[in-house]
């Protein structure tokens, strides 16, 4: 039997970074709040010390922090018509699971979009007539702008202390920084972090290429920093196990070192961890979220009533809690009618590995930090003129090695056998000289009609209900982009001195076992027509006007950079709409 | 492996449990009382949590050793191989990583053993993967879709190996044989021109390198890499937290030995 709690103004689903930033905005705004986070607390000093977090088999290689598939995951395929099978086990993407959500394990790489990718579809058939996209490609405007996001930008990096240089200070560029950047209002927080030897010949042996490198903009602070909320930051001692990894040293922005210490403080701020949100709850209209139901880990169901339901479960849950809730139409790709599960993306990764003379350089590429890295964006978005190249959508590269933990990072030059003495010798010689970018091409995944995220006929989960079912493919125009960006970025590894250089690039089919990012976007996305997307410019449901859907589920494509700081920029935006004016007004914010 | 102690939804914030007699006594009891009281949701929250909630007022809920520190794995017979199997097992990591003068092999470094303990604990029966039928071939692509573990494919693995090479020299094992016709069996398996009887060969060379490898390169807590051999020969320093001294110094070699999570070298047990 359901037990049903005392209803709250505010219930938040998921507490990672956008749940942390709607549950602070609307405490301060004074309503009463509860947050139902699926996984555990925790926290620095408990899970995450640096007597043992450097523990590379644990984390990165057995998922400690992240979510079980047994507890959820999904199915997929590529194709329509293709059986989709379970992701029985994670691999192009990690699920976060625990209160800090993907906050505790990111890197910290804290990019803002560029103005342009705003207005792609707007931007695109401006500049090369609607006949240069290609027929099914179904990327759209956000019916936001990067104007209207700045001061939001502004406030995430404030908040984590985000250490960078400026490349476009109100509209002045600035050297040093990324010259294609939007204009920013002030500064970084904090300068950048410095960068390792081999960073510095990357850097070099760009601009002799032409290129602006610039250092990543990045969360692992390169000082001490107090943050707008009276929250204070230690320098980032470039451990090398920041991904996969806690911080151990609250150097690392995370919803535990910049928000939930003063969060915790206020007395209209509760949170549950270990509390699975199974159902958004609406009246017989369907037209009023009443709360959720949760499910507690000893199976104990709850129903929590509340006036306003924040959905910030991560892009891939927020999707499949609106399809089992049957909170909006279900996307139906074969009448192209619908809009959840619609524009589902991911991103395309690739890198290209360096490997160096070990006589003359060593690198030590332990030294490093989750968002180290020098840049290059001449290749992003529409920086450049694709028409003569025949695709759209682009990415940075750069050489943002994070570490080099040995399990995942002791490569040998192309040809070398795979075990044996000659494999054991190679290794040896060349830890300490190769370079291996991880994410090194960091490019776009722009929306397609026959990508997108439904209810399996199959397979099930642990409360019986369908998994959520992934269709997913790489289309020739991402796969062409991956090929000309991980061209250029070979180029620039050949340029610093390795001897052998080894590209591995982005193909089709997609591919579910390899490690891509977890830049998973769409599926509920805003925009300013209700027949094409799933919430408003405010982020606001279409059809429930007192449910925000938060995070990259909004994304109706992806642009070539990570997501954090604009799915952030989007909360503090939504935030402000209801602070200002849904809770005068509630309501619809915007009719059509 | 980490198995973190199971608790019931936690309540992080103000329930006073003290007066319902749940829980331990707290110095903002009054406080929290006052406020569950004004709410009025103090017995419904507290109906919730059967373990314990935990009570917090202005301040994160700290608990001490709350964080669960890795299990090292201990000295012993084995845990998961037989005699037989281990010897096996001993014997093809010996060739994946072979002994030279300056660093042991696969087997004296421990990776056998590694694997006998990775085996042994919760990857061996894909703890917390998802297991529900049906299963159905797929393409790679989709990912392994198998109902049985890895302490299962390797349980037939080894067997059918042992089983090969004794049908083709004579009643020998794999163990038994010199190194190069140890070398030509693995080749063979890994190219799938030598194929086993009722066990897939090449998935065997596949997950066999990436595990010997893999105990050879994780932390000596897991029972491979002893005295930190491999970190050693590559030059990687190990569990250490702090490189600010390091970040300025171009092609200057790291000057400090390999530290585990267990400490020095001398310090870290021996598994067997
Ligand atoms: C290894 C890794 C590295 C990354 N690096 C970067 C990077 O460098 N830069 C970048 O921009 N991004 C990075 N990301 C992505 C980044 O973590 C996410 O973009 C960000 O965390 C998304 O915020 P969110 O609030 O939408 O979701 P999350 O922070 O994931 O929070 C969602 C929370 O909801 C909880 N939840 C889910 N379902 C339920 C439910 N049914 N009931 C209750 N709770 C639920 C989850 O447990 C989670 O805590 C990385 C991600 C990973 C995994
Ligand atoms: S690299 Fe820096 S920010 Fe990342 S975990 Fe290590 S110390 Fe923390």
């Amino acid at each position: 039997m359901t037990k049903r709690l005392p209803k709250k103004d505010v219930v938040i689903i998921g507490l990672g970074w956008t749940g942390s930033i709607m549950a602070h905005e609307l405490t301060d705004e004074g309503l009463d709040v509860v947050a139902i986070e699926r996984g555990p607390w925790r926290d620095a000093p408990t899970d995450f010390p640096p007597t043992y977090m450097q523990d590379e088999l644990r984390y990165r290689v057995r998922h400690e922090l992240f979510l079980r598939p047994d507890q959820l995951t999904f199915s997929f395929r590529n194709k329509i018509g293709q059986t989709a099978l379970p992701i029985r086990s994670w691999g192009a993407f990690m699920p976060p699971n625990g209160v800090g959500g993907g906050g505790v394990h990111w890197n910290a790489e804290t990019w803002r979009f560029l103005p342009s990718d705003f207005v792609l579809k707007t931007h695109l058939t401006q500049r090369y007539g609607a006949s240069f996209l290609p027929e099914d490609m179904t990327i759209q405007d956000w019916g936001v702008t990067y104007d209207e996001l700045e001061t939001h930008y502004d406030a995430f990096e404030y908040l984590c202390g985000t250490s960078g240089t400026a490349g476009n200070l109100k509209g002045q560029i600035q050297e040093g920084g990324n010259p294609f950047e939007g204009p920013r209002s002030r500064p970084y927080p904090t300068p950048a972090q410095k960068q390792p030897w081999g960073y510095q010949l990357f850097a070099k042996a760009a601009r002799e290429l032409g290129y602006k490198p610039f250092p990543q903009p990045s969360g692992n602070l390169s000082q001490a920093y107090t943050n707008t909320l009276g929250l204070q930051m230690g320098p980032c001692t470039y451990c090398g196990h920041c991904e996969w990894f806690g911080c151990a040293n609250y150097s690392k922005a995370s919803p535990q070192t910049t928000l939930l210490p003063a969060l915790v403080r206020k007395s209209n701020f509760t949170a549950r961890d270990n509390s699975e949100v199974v159902r958004i709850n609406t009246d017989r209209s369907g037209k009023h979220a009443t709360g959720v139901t949760f499910v507690d880990t000893s199976g104990e169901e709850w129903e929590q009533p509340a006036d306003l339901v924040i959905l910030s479960a991560y892009s891939l849950f927020n999707v499949q809690l609106l399809l089992h809730s049957g909170i909006g139409q279900p996307y139906d790709p074969e009448k192209n009618t619908g809009v959840i599960g619609r524009n589902f993306t991911h991103q395309t990764i690739s890198s290209v590995n360096g490997f160096f003379d070990h006589t003359k350089y060593n690198f030590n590429p332990f030294v490093a930090s989750g968002s180290i890295g020098m840049c290059v964006d001449e290749f992003n978005g529409d920086n450049f003129d694709h028409g003569p190249h025949g695709f759209v959508g682009g990415g940075y590269v750069g050489h943002v090695q994070t570490g080099a933990r040995p399990i995942e990072s002791t490569l040998v030059p192309p040809g070398t056998p795979k075990w044996g003495a000659a494999w054991k010798k190679a290794v040896k010689e060349n830890y300490l000289s190769t370079v291996k970018p991880g994410t090194g091409v960091h490019g776009s995944f722009y929306a397609y009609r026959d990508v997108y995220l439904d209810l399996d006929p199959t397979y099930k989960d642990r409360f019986d209900r369908p998994l959520m079912r992934m269709t997913i493919d790489l289309h020739d125009n991402e796969v062409k982009q991956n090929k000309f960006l991980t061209d250029k970025f070979a180029e620039i590894i050949k340029a610093m001195g390795a001897k052998a250089v080894a590209p591995s690039y982005r193909t089709a089919p997609y591919d579910m076992t390899t490690y891509q990012t977890t830049h998973l976007n769409g599926g509920a996305i805003m925009g300013t027509d209700p027949t094409t997307s799933a919430v408003n410019k405010y982020l606001q449901h279409w059809d429930v006007s007192n449910l925000f859907v938060l995070g990259a589920s909004a994304f109706p494509q992806n642009a070539g950079y990570n997501p954090t700081g604009t799915v952030a920029a989007l909360a503090f935006w939504a935030a402000s709409a209801i602070r200002n004016r849904y809770l005068k007004n509630t309501g619809p914010l915007i009719h059509v | 492996m980490y198995d973190r102690k199971t608790e019931d939804c936690r309540v992080l914030q103000s329930i006073d449990v003290e007066d319902q007699g749940m829980g331990q006594a707290t110095s903002q009891g009054s406080a929290l009382r006052r406020r569950e009281l004004l709410t009025g949701t103090a017995c419904l929250l507290l109906g919730m949590s059967r373990a314990g909630a935990t009570q917090i007022l202005d301040r994160l809920p700290w608990e001490p050793n709350a964080g669960a520190p890795p299990t090292a794995a201990r000295p012993g017979p084995w845990q998961f191989f037989t005699g037989a199997e281990a010897r096996a097992m001993e014997a093809v990591a010996d060739r994946i990583i072979p002994p030279d003068p300056d660093t042991p092999g696969g087997k004296d470094s421990g990776c056998a053993v590694f694997i006998d303990r990775q085996l042994a604990g919760p990857y061996g029966k894909q703890d917390g993967l998802y297991v529900r039928p049906p299963f159905q071939p797929g393409a790679k692509n989709q990912g392994a879709q198998s109902k049985d573990g890895p302490a299962e494919q390797y349980r037939s693995w080894l067997g059918a190996l042992d089983h090969a090479v004794s049908l083709k020299f004579g009643g020998k094992v794999f163990a038994d044989l010199p190194d190069a016709d140890k070398d030509d069996i693995l080749k063979g398996l890994e190219s799938g021109s030598l194929t086993l009887v009722g066990a897939d060969g090449k998935a065997f060379m596949e997950q066999a390198v990436k595990d010997v490898q893999m105990g050879f390169f994780a932390d000596p807590i897991y029972g491979g890499n002893r005295d930190m051999v491999a970190w050693k020969m590559i030059g990687y320093p190990g569990a250490r937290y702090n490189y600010l001294d390091w970040v300025d110094r171009p092609n200057e070699r790291f000057p400090l030995l390999p530290v585990s999570i267990a400490g020095r070298a001398e310090w870290t047990p021996r598994t067997r």
